[in-house]
């Protein structure tokens, strides 16, 4: 191969990646998958992958030695850079930016090589943006920096644009600025970082600076016992506050490069602490400003910042927003680019719920944009103790754990989140996301809280949460839970709850959920059969949730049927053994019976609001809390009673037959007994089981649907009557005033 | 279906406008400039009484029929400096007044969330906020 010539940027990086790479530390060849992952993270395309591999003689010998990984990364360059890929190419593009990695593990070397790319003296000030403190001979590089600040920023932090510019400042002046630096403030090591804005804001610059030039040093010949001291010294003072802080950030940002660590959240307190003693009272927008202002921060910028961090939009910070904000204006003054949105880690505690979305967007987004942290992790493993501090930091994060994003949006204010706490059963914040997490019923739980937020208005969202809540935390009440649930949903003044509990049953057996099963099998003989058969009847709305009295309508008539099924054991014994054997079978019967019921449904939709609207509460509630609806199924055996003979009966058959059965069951008291027993404990067993919380859900939704018909129902009758009170007090009035007519004669 | 959205300041300066670029976005400036007067009338009409936010929504301002945009303005105003903000509506998607209100409420919030910006200075133009970008291409690409 011709000889290779490398600037001394180059130089660097590339023996940085070759260390990289060189994971059995044999300097001299390196491994190939590590090469191949490199490759990939070049994003070039295979053929040109393959092309490179072929030019640079790591096809010929097999592996890649020094120089032939040097070359490869050179005609990575290359392409990287447009040009054709040749041999000669490797010498003749002049000025060629360093190969540029995006993989996550690369993301380091892509930051080098920016930072390579960028001011040689730059090197490792991935920002470059903090303007050095004038008395030490790096103006320029502050002025530089500046200039690349802009187009790093805009160019993610990946162009290499104006850096190749970069001032012919030595680099060995940074290392001794630097150096200096780093015996100040081991000497320093007093002040606590509590100073007032104003001079903080100073050595903030110093501290950056002097960071920079640390990080130069770092990156460049990266000497990892001084870093580290520095590192641990640096935390003393003001000066190094804000570099210890930016260290650790790095250091811990190699999993989220948002995270504020606890060093961090210290400093950023007491900063907080300085504009306003209660660390529960707000800071207001101008002090804020001023604050911030003093960062140095293009307004434009700090009014980015501002948006993201105050989170409730009130104008004003409280101590997280505070955090977040001072967080981001420091990531942004070392080149860190700002999120689109909040980034997990830093949205104020309040809001856990809430935080999924952005958990994916944004360390992918961070690291890409720039993060220099990431440096370290690949860059040094003579770093070990940066290395793991991560765990450590990963941990403290508590909103990693909610994945589940839940879709009900509020106002994120301590307020807001204590009213629903104070809704929720006694449970905190976690709970419904914990549940959920453990729960597969995870999908439907969202739904349910998706369905009730559509469908209730006001309070949808405490609903949503506290119905979750419920389902998932007391499987044994959840008759009781629902009703509760019901109530604090707006939707169902009523607790019209009935119908949910018994369809449970049948979705579990749909899912085989053999617990069930063998519960039911167990306990009795074919109750508890027939009253999961009755179960499947109850899933029939959900098939057609556009026949919203359609669905309603079923819904008493379900829990009413659900109950007659298990009165109806007759019937439904002969099925049981079908129903045991074959829970699929089941299920299609269920639909089947379903749709029938839908069917039927459909054809008595008038009847049934009516009666709903006469007999709603208590019909429902009666069903709902015991399993003695015959209350229930005497008020609506009559719209039942037209309705069709299928076996596994729409509930009209059943409401019949149970009046009649009830008879029947005199001498199966012990089943009748066991029947609700067997509901019980099918209810019991509901909640453990994932489609049981569909079912939930869709009882929900229908009983939603149903109170909504009775509240228009009632809203009709109510202007309907008003109406007639208005013509009535017109009457009323042409009354009188004939009568005051009348009078003065007769006064007369 | 906004065809162009934009907020106008109260000495009948745009703080911020935007329009699709498929159209001639002069002619947009100058209706909206137009529609100006259109709020300033109704707004002498109604008197001082109106502070509501509910009230202020002027509703349709003008239709005008060009080519075949239906441009339909509609101006909220608030107290204090105005600010009109007028939405130019496209065409054969005769927007529900539901949905019109809707979204001028969408505007004002993202309007007062720009406000609260401490680093907002009244008077400037909305450039930096990008939630307030956000949600104007939201509106305006909504119903392409």
């Amino acid at each position: 191969m011709e000889g290779l010539t490398l600037s001394d940027a180059e130089q660097k990086y590339y023996s940085d990646l070759f260390s990289y790479c060189d994971i059995e530390s044999t300097k001299k060849v390196v491994v190939n998958g590590r090469v191949l992952e490199l490759f990939r993270a070049a994003q070039l395309p295979n053929d040109v992958v393959l092309q490179i591999m072929e030019l640079c003689g790591a096809t010929r010998l097999g592996y890649f030695g020094r120089s032939q990984f040097y070359i490869a990364l050179k005609l990575v360059a290359v392409a990287q850079s447009g040009f054709p890929l040749r041999v000669e190419s490797i010498n003749t593009v002049k000025d060629l930016p360093l190969p540029r990695f995006v993989a996550s593990k690369n993301e380091q070397e892509s930051r080098h090589a920016a930072s390579y790319s960028s001011d040689s003296e730059n090197q490792g000030s991935y920002s470059g943006v903090i303007p050095p403190p004038p008395g030490r001979g790096q103006v320029k590089k502050g002025s530089v920096s500046h200039d690349t600040v802009q187009p790093r920023t805009s160019a993610d932090a990946q162009e290499p644009a104006s850096p190749v510019v970069s001032p012919q400042q030595s680099p060995p002046t940074s290392p001794h600025t630097w150096r200096k630096h780093s015996r100040h403030p081991s000497g320093g090591n007093s002040e606590r970082p509590l100073a007032g804005p104003g001079p903080f804001w100073s050595p903030f610059g110093e501290a950056q600076s002097g960071s920079s030039a640390g990080d130069a040093v770092w990156s460049g010949h990266s000497p990892p016992p001084p870093q580290e001291n520095w590192d641990q010294t640096t935390v003393r003072t003001v000066a190094s506050a804000t570099t210890a802080i930016e260290i650790r950030r790095q250091s811990s940002s190699y999993d989220d490069p948002w995270k504020i660590t606890d060093e961090q959240r210290q400093y950023y307190v007491n900063q907080f602490k300085t504009i306003q003693p209660d660390l529960n009272g707000f800071i207001p927008g101008s002090a804020a400003k001023e604050f911030f202002t003093k960062s140095k921060l293009p307004i434009l910028e700090l009014s980015h910042i501002w948006e993201l961090s105050d989170f409730d939009k009130d104008g004003a910070l409280t101590l997280d927003e505070f955090c977040a904000a001072f967080h981001l204006v420091v990531a942004r003054k070392n080149g860190y680019d700002l999120p689109e949105k909040l980034p997990e880690s830093l949205m104020p505690k309040l809001i856990d719920l809430e935080d999924s979305a952005d958990v994916g967007d944004q360390p992918g987004e961070v690291g890409y944009s720039g993060s220099p942290a990431e440096a370290p992790p690949s860059k040094s493993p003579s770093m070990p103790s940066l290395n793991q501090t991560w765990p450590e930091l990963n941990q403290s994060s508590e909103d990693t754990a909610i994945v589940h994003p839940v879709p009900i949006r509020m106002t994120p204010s301590k307020i807001h989140m204590q009213e629903m706490e104070l809704k929720r059963t006694g449970s905190d914040h976690t709970n419904p996301t914990s549940p959920l997490l453990v729960k597969p019923s995870d999908l439907s739980e969202e739904n349910k809280i998706n369905s009730s937020v559509k469908f209730a208005s006001g309070n949808t969202v405490a609903d949503g949460y506290s119905s979750s809540d419920s389902f998932t935390s007391d499987p044994e009440q959840i008759g009781s839970n629902v009703t509760r649930q019901r109530s604090h949903s707006g939707t169902s003044p009523d607790n019209t709850a009935p119908p949910p509990p018994p369809p449970r049953p049948q979705p579990s057996h749909s899912r085989s959920s053999s617990l069930d099963m063998n519960r039911t099998f167990t306990v009795t003989t074919g109750q508890q059969q027939a009253g999961v058969v009755a179960h499947p009847p109850a899933v029939p709305p959900r098939p057609q949730p556009s026949q919203a009295p359609g669905p309603a309508v079923h819904r008493p008539v379900d829990a009413d049927g659900l109950i007659t099924h298990t009165s109806t054991s007759p019937q439904q014994i002969p099925e049981q053994p079908n129903f045991a054997d074959f829970s699929q079978f089941e299920v299609f019967a269920a639909s089947n019976v379903n749709e029938e019921q839908d069917d039927e449904a459909e054809k008595h939709p008038e009847v049934l609001p009516a009666e709903k609207a006469s007999d709603p509460a208590s019909s429902l509630r009666v069903a709902k809390t015991d399993s003695k609806t015959e209350e229930k199924t005497a008020a609506s055996a009559p719209a039942n009673v037209s309705k069709g003979t299928t076996p596994l009966a729409p509930p009209p058959k059943p409401v019949r037959r149970r009046l009649k059965s009830e008879d029947e069951l005199r001498p199966e008291v012990d089943e009748h007994t066991q029947k609700t027993g067997v509901l019980a404990a099918v209810l019991a067993s509901q909640p453990s089981i994932p489609r049981s919380v569909g079912k939930d859900k869709k009882a929900i939704q229908a009983s939603i649907r149903r109170n909504k018909e009775t509240n228009t129902v009632l809203a009709r009758l109510n202007s309907e009557l008003q109406q007639q009170l208005k013509d009535v007090l017109e009457e009323r009035i042409s009354l009188e005033v004939q009568l005051e007519q009348l009078r003065p004669f007769s006064h007369l | 279906m906004a065809v162009c959205i934009a907020v106008i300041a109260k000495e009948n300066y745009p703080l911020y406008i935007r329009s699709t670029p498929t159209e001639n976005k002069l002619k947009f400036h100058y209706m909206v400039h137009t529609s100006l007067d259109v709020v300033d009338e109704k707004i002498s009409a109604m008197g001082k009484a109106l502070v509501d936010q509910r009230e202020l929504y002027l509703g349709l301002l003008y239709p005008t029929e060009d080519y075949k945009v239906y441009l339909s303005g509609q101006g909220v105003c608030q107290g204090g400096p105005t600010v009109a903000r007028c939405t130019l509506g496209s065409d054969n998607l005769k927007p529900l007044r539901r949905k019109k209100k809707e979204m001028f409420r969408k505007l004002h919030n993202s309007y007062t969330d720009v406000m609260c910006n401490p680093f907002y200075n009244p008077g400037d133009r909305i450039q930096s906020s990008r939630a307030f970008d956000n949600m104007v291409t939201s509106m305006m690409i909504q119903v392409c």
